[in-house]
């Protein structure tokens, strides 16, 4: 059965590999099909109610136990990198390092608890910051990718200096404290966890983890001892990263059993193995199960009325310049902010797709659980491409719904607000004309003024929100154009043509 | 004419110009003094984009008269915009590509071509056809999206610009071109030769901040001007400019004017302009901005213009 473990390794490479070089690519050059492979993820085929995938999800888990968990999940996978290369850093290079532990059952349970009952009460607060896809989306666009850009623009600084261009500098995304700090948070958990107690994280914090561990002790397939080769020689349980096996009582907690099958491979008699648990009357034991119920309640109570609290925070935010209480610009395709809201984990996908980097992770826009989910940011040439859908078609939580070219032009993400007399044409009697320039549907066009010069005008009506005008605007410190954010996403008219000239010109003159 | 202009204008402009040591590079490696006979201007009127080309350079004396063997040649073009050739945003890539094959064909070691785009730069070299047309030309595509490719350059003769970052292709070549394409603009009304250098320089929040029409005239006295302006006609955005919103903007001209005068390439362009859209020339004020800093005239009448009506 050692085959096993090999297999477990070949196909969570696989599946690994797809998904961090899509959200290390800055160069937008990677298919964009290969975001299918994030679909297959728990969160995300739940939250878009990919009923297909939860389908297979369910089967997989129900037959062989918790296979996602070893083979699907980016973050678990991550963690098993993480274990595997430690043992150069670890003074004592052991290979047989773990012990049983026992669960962290009220923890576990009370996080699963109250991270459904959030979310039913409207807040995906802990989907968000618990989802293990998305939280290692978050990683690697906010501490990878990163240092990826860096590595990139110095290699590129020295090859420009030579007269190569076949390099060339990328603008790093831009720095979001509080995204960056729960990445790093997540981070050095996941990292140190990993190191000290493998798979501790997925069988302790995390949600699906603990979701699919309830399904995995009544999967068809199971580890076991086989009592009659077993000499309880112990090496199966050191070498147990889930710290389920515990040798003494010859019993595997399956809830926690990711199916490595690193026991498989460690055993040399065959004492341990992976066989159908209902072929036979099996002893039960199962131990008495901790009645925790009355602690999950109360800390399900808690934290709901926590989330509510923080729910009413998000309406206060006095400040000065109305640019600056505007509402968040959700990307095209979010249709309304309360289905966007309930959708989004703030994988970050999106944000590392947006060719323009036009979406940055939010801190408070959307309130205390929107943080991390995507919104736009205009900045001198940062604005959103016209011709480009790349992020509704991304997204695998079906936050974003994908959006056709031509839909995406009339969506109507935001609406541009002109302060007339802010204007440098008003102020300074000069032209400039900067935001009509960069409005792709002429909603911000130009009109007569006085002495030959022309001023900006706006028609809600055409305005897609995608910002041109805000990010050209040469007003400081704030502009005298930028887009407030549509709650719903409506329809623009579509601009009208120009007249077409159909006479022919066949003189120069001059 | 544009030796001559670029002597008269050095003296007025004093002994700022005249010690700039790229001025005097330039001066010294004028080989053009002994060309009277050759038009200040060339326009050409019903060919496709590289046979209207080749037959202006014809007149103009052959692409070897600017470009040496050896020399380093950049081309600057329009493509500061993300859209397909036929909506004439940006600079026709067939125009590009020749004079790419035509300065590697006059000897050039290397043709680079950049613009500072307006929107997302690999996305705009890609769809404005440009970059494939530069590379099969055997040209190489140098980004202008990072600060680091500028450097500080000081404009003497300038009003309200007195300093520009200006990117190091053009700082380092033997000879330039500038071939923008003819079209309407929102905010400085057109966008011709002097309109297109906006994209050698890196902060252009500075040009709408400080007077726009003075700032683009201030660009234009940069004492390393090009060879030759080659205004790109064969495809004009007559409204809603300068990106435009359809093919309704496009009107198609097949012409080309080519002139090594600034001033007078963008009035030429203008009355071209003017036939399809009316237009007042004193409304695209930096024209008569550049011509009082004596960059060029406005008086085509007195200027040997080469008029070229090909089938």
């Amino acid at each position: 059965m050692k085959f096993l473990k090999n297999i477990r390794i070949v196909l969570s490479i696989l599946f690994f590999l797809p998904i961090l070089v899509f959200f290390l690519d800055f160069t937008g050059k990677l298919p964009l099909a290969l975001h299918q492979f994030l679909k297959i993820q728990w969160i995300p085929a739940l939250l878009s109610l990919n009923f297909v995938v939860i389908g297979i999800l369910l089967i997989l888990s129900i037959l062989f136990g918790r296979i996602y968990c070893s083979v699907i999940c980016p973050l678990g996978i991550l963690q098993d990198i993480i274990e595997w290369k430690s043992k150069l850093f670890r003074k004592k290079k052991k290979k047989n390092r773990f012990q049983f532990s026992k669960p962290q059952n009220i923890l576990r349970y009370s996080i699963l608890g109250v991270t459904i009952l959030l979310f039913v009460f409207g807040s995906s607060f802990l989907v968000i910051l618990l989802d293990p896809y998305s939280t290692f989306g978050r990683i690697v666009s906010q501490l990878f990718r990163p240092l990826l850009i860096w590595a990139n623009n110095g290699f590129a600084w020295g090859l420009n200096a030579v007269g190569n261009y076949s390099f060339y500098k990328v603008e790093q995304i831009a720095f979001i404290p509080i995204a960056f700090i729960i990445a790093i948070i997540f981070f050095f958990s996941v990292a140190t966890l990993a190191v000290k107690n493998g798979r501790l994280y997925c069988n302790t914090i995390c949600p699906v983890g603990t979701f699919l561990g309830l399904l995995s002790k009544i999967s068809v397939f199971r580890i076991a001892f086989e009592e009659s080769t077993c000499n309880r020689c112990g090496s199966c349980e050191k070498n147990c990263k889930s710290q389920c096996i515990d040798s003494d009582t010859m019993t595997v907690d399956d809830s926690r059993c990711v199916t490595c099958f690193n026991c498989l491979s460690a055993c040399k008699r065959g004492g341990i193995k992976y066989d159908i648990r209902y072929k036979k009357h099996t002893a039960n034991q199962n131990q008495a199960p901790v009645d925790n119920s009355r602690r999950t309640f109360l800390l399900a109570s808690g934290a709901v009325v926590g989330s509510i609290l923080m729910a009413k925070a998000n309406n206060l935010n006095p400040k000065k310049d109305s640019i600056l209480s505007r509402k968040p610009i959700m990307p095209p395709g979010a249709q309304n902010i309360n289905h966007f809201n309930a959708h989004c984990t703030g994988c970050q996908l999106c944000v590392t797709k947006c060719p323009m980097q036009v979406l940055k992770p939010a801190s408070l826009e959307y309130g205390i659980s929107g943080i991390t989910q995507p919104h736009l940011v205009f900045a001198t040439h940062i604005f959103c491409t016209y011709d480009c859908n790349i992020c509704s078609s991304v997204c695998p939580t079906g936050a974003l719904q994908p959006i056709a070219m031509e839909q995406k032009k009339l969506t109507q993400i935001g609406v541009a607000k002109l302060r007339i007399d802010m204007c440098e044409v008003i102020t300074h009697e000069t032209d400039c004309g900067a935001c009509s320039e960069h409005c792709p549907t002429q909603a911000v066009h130009m009109i007569p003024y006085k002495n030959g010069l022309t001023k900006p005008e706006v028609t809600e009506d055409l305005c897609i929100g995608c910002g041109g005008c805000e990010s050209i605007c040469p007003v400081r410190p704030y502009q005298a154009i930028y887009v407030e954010g549509s709650q719903t996403q409506a329809k623009a008219k579509k601009p009208e043509e120009a007249k077409k000239f159909d006479k022919v010109i066949d003189d120069f003159g001059f | 004419m544009k030796r001559r202009d670029f002597f008269k204008s050095a003296a007025l402009a004093g002994l700022a110009a005249a010690f700039s040591p790229k001025a005097f590079g330039v001066t010294s490696t004028s080989k053009s003094l002994a060309v009277q006979s050759e038009p200040d201007m060339v326009a050409v009127m019903g060919g496709e984009p590289a046979a209207m080309l080749t037959r202006a350079l014809k007149e103009l004396g052959g692409i070897g008269h600017y470009v040496k063997k050896g020399n380093k040649v950049v081309i600057k073009p329009n493509i500061g915009w993300d859209r397909k050739p036929e909506l004439a945003a940006n600079t026709n890539p067939e125009l590009i590509g020749t004079l790419v094959r035509l300065c590697k064909s006059a000897g050039a070691s290397e043709v680079i071509v950049f613009d500072h785009t307006c929107h997302d730069w690999i996305k705009s070299y890609a769809n404005s056809g440009i970059q494939a047309a530069v590379t099969a030309a055997g040209g190489k595509m140098v980004p202008g999206n990072d600060e680091s490719y500028y450097r500080e350059v000081d404009l003497p003769r300038g009003m309200n610009l007195k300093k520009a970052k200006i990117h190091q292709a053009i700082l380092d070549c033997d000879v330039w071109f500038n071939v923008p394409v003819l079209k309407h603009h929102g905010g400085a009304k057109n966008s011709i030769s002097m309109k297109n250098l906006m994209g050698i320089v890196w902060d252009r929040g500075v040009f709408h901040r400080n007077d726009l029409h003075q700032c683009i005239a201030d660009t234009a006295t940069y004492h390393k001007s090009p060879a030759l302006n080659i205004v790109d006609a064969y495809r004009i955005m007559k409204s809603n400019g300068p990106q435009g919103k359809s093919e309704s903007d496009v009107v198609m001209l097949k012409s080309l004017i080519i002139s090594p005068d600034f001033v007078a390439a963008d009035t030429a362009s203008m009355k071209l302009f003017s036939q399809v859209q009316p237009t007042d020339i004193s409304d695209v004020r930096h024209i008569a901005l550049a011509e009082k800093l004596k960059v060029g005239t406005q008086n085509i009448e007195k200027l040997n213009v080469k008029r070229i009506k090909m089938n």
